[in-house]
């Protein structure tokens, strides 16, 4: 019987017939991913509520007011914080994607002696959580005059050996024909990373421009070590001291929350085909 | 070899570096490309972890210079109580939360990707919260546990009839608390990589069971399964060194009590951080950084043997 009904089942699989069992699962995935995005509706919904609203648990405001994004951005500290997070992440973006694609090009397209050395040296550092590190860079910060400083938060992070490996796997696919063709012309090395091998492999350096950012812009341990004055907090150092200053007043921590998670949630919702394809390809190649 | 260097570049003249053979000339460019970051992994990642080593060999702690003590850090560490709960919390963290995330995260892949209608509507859902950021929105997480006129949890809990429960107030229900926090920022990260795996499958698998008349549940053993292992493999490695480095989320839900109530949800890093920044104990908190890095690293040798059998 099952073997008799198997051909049709497969000619199903592919057409677009609707049956009752794909309605139910795809309700039922519906109805789990609405589960997966409440945590951000209340938060987005709370944040428009009065302090005297709170206590009512409906999703849609009865009265939405704005009043408290104006508490909350009228001293300043959020946009302050904002700033500081924009910058760091954006120069140690910038910094991994530079360093990190000439480390893998390097190691990638080059024949000199120690090359493996190098490679299995930078690997090895992948074993080496952060946490044992803090220690070590906050005795170092404190005897350079790195604390506090926005390069203190960022010297950890300017190159990583993830980075590196990423662009390494994609140099090693562009035909050295092109490469060989450019030295012909005359250019010199630097100029043929930079200018024929780097827009080869575009796919890879948006990947690792994507992550580099979001896991800095969404960093805590270290800023909240490395730094101790309110001007340098980071957005997420800077929202828990703000929501624990706030002690039990919800609304105004859900819209530091909202504050620090809604604007680059629209960049990354603009950005999800490249996300999800920049997490599909370091997850396979990593 | 000196026949082919030598056509490069003499006819320029005297010049050090026209006398170089091409070979050497991109030996010399390779090695000028790896000079700035060969002294970054040297300085800051290098000599910082032979550091971290030496510093659990001392007693520093920021005032006085630090002097040799051998293995007493370590002794007074397997000694400390508060290390053995906060070692039990960590593995809870690890031991629970990876097979729950994974075991949600596969069903929802297997199913999400058959399916077509709003397919990337419904994938984003589950994605988002994996862009967000943890210590915003571990407050969400711990308003939503809120005793009963505030907290959204209780209040649904109510409504349904059901009694309101204490969650982070609680040394029980505490920790199961925070890591649903945790599973849930991580399990659109684990949704991708799994939907990833599963298109690799090449389809004719597929062909060929049902012509041999395998059903769903049967062709979802023998064949998604099996081929799926190395997904598998490095999602239970990512999750787990999640799992054994939570930090952000235990911090921001339990400031007024770090790690409590009664440190019954301090994981290791916690532990490490109060150890070294707030009672300057650094070469004890160094010494379980290195517990954590053995931890880290048996895990990770785990994998790599997992996969070496395979092939």
């Amino acid at each position: 019987m099952t073997t008799m009904a198997a051909p049709t089942t497969e000619l199903a699989a592919n057409g677009r017939d609707i049956r009752p069992g794909r309605i139910v699962t795809w309700t039922l995935l519906l109805i789990g991913g609405l589960v997966m995005i409440t945590p951000l509706a209340f938060m987005f919904s709370t944040s428009l509520k009065s302090a005297g609203q709170v206590y009512d648990l409906r999703l849609i405001p009865a009265q939405p007011t704005l009043d408290n994004y104006i508490k909350v951005l009228s001293d300043g500290r959020f946009l302050r914080w904002f700033v500081n997070s924009t910058l760091v992440a954006t120069a140690v973006t910038l910094s991994n994607v530079f360093f990190d694609s000439l480390v893998g090009y390097t190691l990638a397209k080059f024949q000199f002696r120690g090359r493996y050395f190098i490679f299995l040296a930078i690997l090895s550092t992948l074993m080496i959580p952060t946490e044992m590190l803090v220690i070590p860079w906050y005795l170092m910060s404190s005897q350079l005059g790195w604390l506090d400083t926005y390069w203190g938060i960022m010297f950890p992070g300017m190159m990583t050996a993830f980075g590196t490996f990423l662009m390494k796997q994609f140099f090693e696919t562009v035909p050295d024909d092109f490469l060989e063709a450019a030295r012909v012309d005359g250019l010199n090395e630097f100029t043929i990373w930079w200018k024929i091998a780097m827009p080869m492999v575009t796919p890879a350096i948006s990947a690792l421009a994507i992550f580099t950012f979001l896991g800095n812009w969404t960093a805590f341990f270290w800023p909240l070590i490395v730094t101790t004055s309110r001007e340098l907090y980071t957005l997420p150092v800077g929202l828990s001291s703000f929501a624990v200053e706030q002690s039990i007043q919800w609304e105004m921590i859900m819209t530091g929350a909202a504050l620090a998670t809604v604007p680059t949630l629209i960049v990354f919702l603009v950005l999800q085909r490249f996300i999800v394809r920049g997490v599909m390809l370091a997850g396979l190649k990593g | 070899m000196t026949s082919v260097a030598t056509q490069s570049g003499p006819a320029r003249g005297a010049g050090l570096w026209d006398r170089l053979t091409i070979r050497t000339k991109r030996v010399v460019w390779a090695w000028a490309f790896l000079a700035v970051p060969i002294v970054f992994y040297a300085g800051i990642r290098f000599y910082p972890t032979f550091q971290a080593f030496w510093l659990s060999l001392t007693d520093w702690d920021l005032l006085r210079p630090a002097s040799f003590i051998g293995l007493g850090n370590y002794e007074a560490l397997f000694s400390d109580p508060l290390f053995w709960r906060v070692f039990r919390n960590t593995f809870t963290y690890l031991i629970i939360g990876t097979p729950v995330s994974l075991v949600i995260a596969f069903v929802v892949a297997y199913y999400l990707d058959r399916v077509r209608f709003m397919h990337g509507f419904i994938r984003a859902l589950y994605f988002l919260p994996f862009l967000t950021t943890a210590a915003a929105m571990a407050w969400v997480w711990r308003w939503f546990y809120q005793p009963v006129p505030i907290g959204v949890i209780n209040g649904f809990l109510g409504t349904v009839g059901l009694p309101a429960q204490p969650f982070l107030r609680s040394v029980d229900q505490a920790l199961p608390a925070i890591m649903a926090t945790a599973i849930w920022a991580g399990l659109g990260f684990q949704i991708i990589i799994f939907m990833a795996g599963l298109r690799a499958i090449p389809t004719t698998y597929y062909e060929a069971a049902r012509i041999d008349g395998l059903g769903e549940w049967a062709i979802l053993r023998k064949i998604t399964l099996p081929l799926l292992k190395p997904t598998t493999v490095f999602l239970v490695v990512f999750s787990s060194i999640g799992f054994l480095r939570i930090f952000d989320q235990v911090y921001n839900m339990t400031t007024n009590d770090p790690g409590g109530p009664l440190n019954s949800t301090k994981p290791l890093v916690l532990m490490i951080y109060q150890t070294a920044f707030s009672s300057y104990d650094m070469g004890y908190a160094a010494a379980q950084t290195v517990v954590l890095f053995t931890i880290l690293l048996i895990v990770s040798l785990m994998q790599l043997w997992v996969l070496r059998n395979r092939a």
